[in-house]
């Protein structure tokens, strides 16, 4: 790797790369159950390299559960195949090997640790014992690019425990960047954001999604017609409708399950 | 036969024992996520109950059931005392908690020292529970048998506690979700320092059980307070039924392994057992469902 | 000052400093008995580094290093009683076999006969341990309470263990009666200013090993995993790893620590291992700081020292001081004697805005501002959100 390239530069298209093979997540008949309760039920969603796909649907559809399946948090029954590899019923730490990062609801990074150091960590798993063992000289290019990607610079020796919450988010988002993730599972990145940052961080979005798979769970429908280019539906575990935002908000489905209850114009 | 009834009554014994150490710990540590090393202080503390109570009761029978009472007092006074004082600020940190606990741990045994001596004190059994009886001819020393009794009389008032009174609802409501208990009207300091109480309350009653099979001395509880521990470990946290069957479980393996080697390779056997079991399941026995990550 | 600290001299220097301090002027100002006592302290020490490694670094709650102390000190202990026997007994069988047993060497003594074989195991049987043990608990991401319970249960079970073989540990007794240390005479002072310079040279190598460890990228993933293990695992490392490692870390310094004892205390017994050595290892580690380098040592040394001046002469009162020190430093100071500028600093700045609301001069004049920013300052720092 001479340059890092981080973010490519362009739109993201569904199924939009210019040259080679598509990287794609293939999610089929994904099933979570607690104790009887079918929290994910025979859930199948495709989502293609430099798609932006967002997952909607009320509280307790089971958004968050599909991602914690996916990473191997909660054990689930079905298939995840990682554009040719299987992926479920793997460890957590494997899975996050084979390229597939995510981030949490409550923006959790290393509070005790700097900036620099988050992304240094994010950086290394790859990295052999003895540069494990060695201290950190200086700062890896991939590094420093996600710094200014996600605009840290200046606040790169801060301890992450002491930045404003819409910079934890973007540090957790330079995280996925730097652990080089072809798969982006974003839970609610844009949560507590003033409007200003939510467009700065969908613009960010928008251009790290143009090379990769990502799937944003997301509730504010503004952030979602503006950012989309394709939406699935949830609704009790289930998959309700799936299409760009203007189909979806088209579906009689969705309006009687969703509109109905929780308001798709919501906030 | 006889040996096997004998080899089992001894197991069932020492697990009752086990058990009723090891029930207020899972009550303080299962649903409060509070280690208490001084948990066995408490039983020491009920313990040297039982002797005081007898100095003043002459009479081993009356003495003895004036002792279960007074005794879950004073352990539960005690564990108030340490609640309110110490671990009320420490909730957050539960690993701390420990080493808290054991330096209260180390006060009270001073404590003991200084005022009752070093040497171990002798409280007497009543008459009606000396010798033995026989069960398909094995002999079955009748102050185990109490023991036994006792320790199923405390956790059959356990559960029904928390079962089907109030307090038993809140605590189970503050375990689940402390913060959502609290928004719903549940005090959880009321709440915290009853479970505390009631948790201490049980190390002083299994304190008074235990001068009827030995001696009392300072360092009582050291010898209960590892094997309670990985009775809780071993039963999960916050299950009654788990730390039942662990209790009882471990009281038989314990004794088959110390008849079949010796003590001190039964402890180690025990121990590896209990790290081989949490392999299986490292929740313990039963656990607790929750979405949460933690 | 802190620039100096963070300069690639400072190590160096502390080293240095440090060799100065204990290799020079030690021997010169203290009694062969003193330096002696020294050296006990010392092999603490070396506990406490690691302790402050796992548990401060870590968040592992290590409550039976009592158990790798031992095993250190009961193989490097059956070495020197085989090696005393083969050269004053002449029959090669240690002097309370013969009084407590059958006369014979068990099987599994015959191995330490040789110090290569002894050395190796210093090191490797705690290693073994704690591998297997860290292994089992942290793969099955047992809960971190478990991990401490399980620990001291090992403690407890090691200690009667020994306790219950008189006939080949010594039982209560322990092992003791040394006279040799692979040939030297120990009763020689000069030999004893050198058991003491090796453990000392131990303790430094000890210290700067783990600050390279602390400084590396390593230690800053350990930071992490203490703090959000979850989190790293779906960055693509397995914590389980990377705790263990450290707890066999931690392990090894103990086992060395533990072999260094023997000779020159001159005695290990069950009582020297079990669950409330294993525990009392912490304190001083709390005292002096627990996620510090330096803070477990100076911890662990002070209380040795307090220890043996106290304990003697007034041991109830001892108790009841330990006990007081656990309760006031864990439950009120928990950075320890490390965190007492933050916490003055603190307590300073209270006062400033207390005082500033009744007189607006008052704080420039009596307290100027403290010399390391806390870190909570940096908190209200303005967003640079909106670029």
């Amino acid at each position: 790797m001479t340059t890092p390239a981080l973010l490519p530069d362009g739109e993201p298209r569904a199924g939009g790369l210019r040259h080679g093979r598509p990287k794609y997540l293939e999610v089929r008949d994904l099933t979570v159950a607690f104790d009887g309760f079918v929290a994910v039920d025979r859930v199948t969603l495709d989502v293609i390299q430099g798609d932006l796909r967002f997952l909607i649907g009320p509280n307790g559809a089971g958004k968050t559960t599909i991602i914690d399946a996916i990473t191997g948090l909660v054990p689930a029954a079905g298939s995840v195949n990682h554009t040719g590899t299987e992926i479920l019923g793997r460890k957590v730490h494997k899975i996050a090997r084979l390229g597939v990062g995510r981030t949490f609801q409550t923006a959790s990074v290393f509070e005790n640790l700097s900036v620099l150091q988050n992304l240094d960590i994010a950086a290394g798993p790859g990295r052999k014992a003895a540069e494990l063992l060695r201290r950190r000289t200086r700062v890896d290019p991939a590094v420093q690019e996600a710094l200014e990607i996600i605009g840290l610079e200046k606040a790169a020796d801060k301890q992450a425990g002491t930045l404003a919450h819409g910079q934890k988010q973007w540090l957790e988002i330079g995280m996925l960047l730097v652990q080089n993730a072809e798969v982006l599972l974003l839970d609610e990145p844009i949560a507590g954001m003033s409007q200003d940052e939510r467009d700065e961080t969908g613009l960010l979005l928008r251009r790290i999604a143009a090379s990769r798979i990502t799937l944003v769970i997301e509730h504010d429908m503004n952030f979602v017609r503006e950012f989309a280019t394709s939406v699935t539906v949830l609704a009790a575990g289930k998959v309700l409708s799936e299409g760009s935002v203007a189909q979806v908000q088209a579906d009689k489905k969705v309006q009687d399950v969703y509109l109905g209850t929780a308001g798709l114009e919501g906030h | 036969m006889e040996l096997l009834i004998g080899q089992m009554f001894a197991g069932l014994s020492l697990g009752s024992v086990l058990l009723l150490a090891a029930l207020g710990l899972s009550l303080t540590f299962g649903q409060m996520g509070v280690i208490n090393m001084a948990h066995g202080e408490l039983m020491m503390a009920g313990a040297y109950t039982a002797f005081v109570v007898q100095r003043s009761i002459s009479d081993a029978g009356v003495s003895l059931l004036v002792s279960i009472p007074v005794g879950f007092l004073v352990g539960g006074l005690l564990g108030l005392v340490l609640e309110g004082l110490l671990l009320r600020r420490m909730y957050h940190r539960p690993l701390d908690t420990l080493l808290v606990t054991f330096g209260v741990a180390l006060i009270l045994q001073q404590a003991a020292r200084d005022i009752f001596g070093a040497p171990s004190v002798d409280v007497r059994a009543p008459a009606w529970l000396q010798g033995n009886m026989e069960l398909l001819g094995a002999p079955i020393p009748l102050t185990r048998l109490f023991i036994l009794l006792l320790s199923l009389v405390c956790l059959a008032g356990l559960v029904l506690i928390l079962r089907a009174t109030p307090l038993g609802r809140r605590i189970r409501a503050v375990v689940l979700n402390r913060d959502l208990a609290e928004t719903s009207g549940i005090s959880s300091r009321r709440t915290d320092q009853l479970t505390f109480f009631i948790g201490s309350g049980l190390a002083g009653v299994a304190g008074v059980a235990v001068t009827l099979i030995g001696s009392t001395g300072p360092y009582l509880g050291t010898n209960y307070i590892v094997d309670a521990f990985l009775v809780v470990v071993a039963g999960g946290l916050g299950q009654i039924k788990g730390a039942v069957i662990a209790a009882f479980a471990l009281g038989v393996l314990q004794s088959v392994f110390e008849f079949s080697t010796t003590a001190s390779i039964g402890k180690v056997l025990i121990l590896v057992l209990v790290v081989v079991f949490l392999q299986l399941r490292p929740q313990g026995i039963f656990s607790l469902k929750t979405r949460s990550l933690a | 000052m802190s620039t100096f600290l963070q300069s690639r001299w400072a190590a160096p220097a502390g080293l240095a400093a440090g060799a100065l301090l204990l290799l020079v002027s030690a021997p010169a100002a203290l009694s062969v008995f003193n330096l002696a006592l020294l050296g006990k302290f010392i092999c603490f020490a070396i506990v406490a580094v690691g302790i402050g490694l796992a548990w401060g670094r870590g968040g592992m709650l290590t409550m039976g290093q009592g158990v790798f102390f031992g095993l250190g000190a009961y193989i490097m202990a059956m070495h020197l009683k085989l090696a005393d026997a083969s050269l004053f007994g002449g029959s090669g069988v240690p002097d309370f076999m013969s009084l407590y047993g059958s006369g014979e060497v068990p099987g599994w003594w015959e191995p330490f006969r040789s110090p290569v074989v002894t050395l190796a195991a210093v090191v490797l049987a705690p290693a073994l341990v704690a591998l297997l043990l860290g292994l089992a608990v942290f793969k099955r991401r047992v809960k971190g309470a478990y991990f401490a319970i399980l620990s001291q249960a090992l403690a407890a079970a090691f200690a009667v263990f020994l306790m219950g073989q008189q006939a080949t540990t010594g039982g209560s007794n322990g092992l003791s009666g040394f006279r040799s240390f692979f040939g030297f005479d120990l009763k020689d002072p000069a030999n004893k200013l050198m058991l003491y310079s090796v453990a000392a040279v131990v303790l430094l190598l000890a210290l700067a090993a783990t600050r390279q460890l602390m400084h590396s990228r390593f230690g800053e993933l350990l930071v992490a995993v203490r703090d959000q293990e979850e989190r790293v695992r779906f960055l693509g490392y397995d914590p389980a790893t990377i705790k263990t490692l450290t707890y066999v870390i931690a392990a090894v310094m103990a086992g060395i620590a533990g072999a260094l004892f023997v000779p020159i205390v001159g005695i290990i017994s069950p009582a020297d291992v079990g669950v409330i050595p294993s525990i009392a290892f912490l304190i001083g580690v709390a005292i002096g700081g627990r996620a510090t380098l330096l803070g477990p040592v100076l911890g662990a040394l002070g209380v040795a020292v307090a220890q043996t001046s106290l304990a003697s002469t007034f041991p109830s009162f001892w108790v009841y001081f330990q006990g007081l020190l656990f309760v006031l430093v864990i439950g009120f100071m928990p950075g320890g004697l490390a965190s007492l500028p933050q916490l003055v600093s603190r307590l300073k700045r209270r006062r400033i805005e207390r005082g500033g609301k009744g007189s607006a001069t008052a704080p420039a004049t009596h307290a100027p501002e403290p010399a390391h920013p806390a870190p909570a300052t940096a908190a209200n720092v303005p967003e640079e959100a909106s670029r």
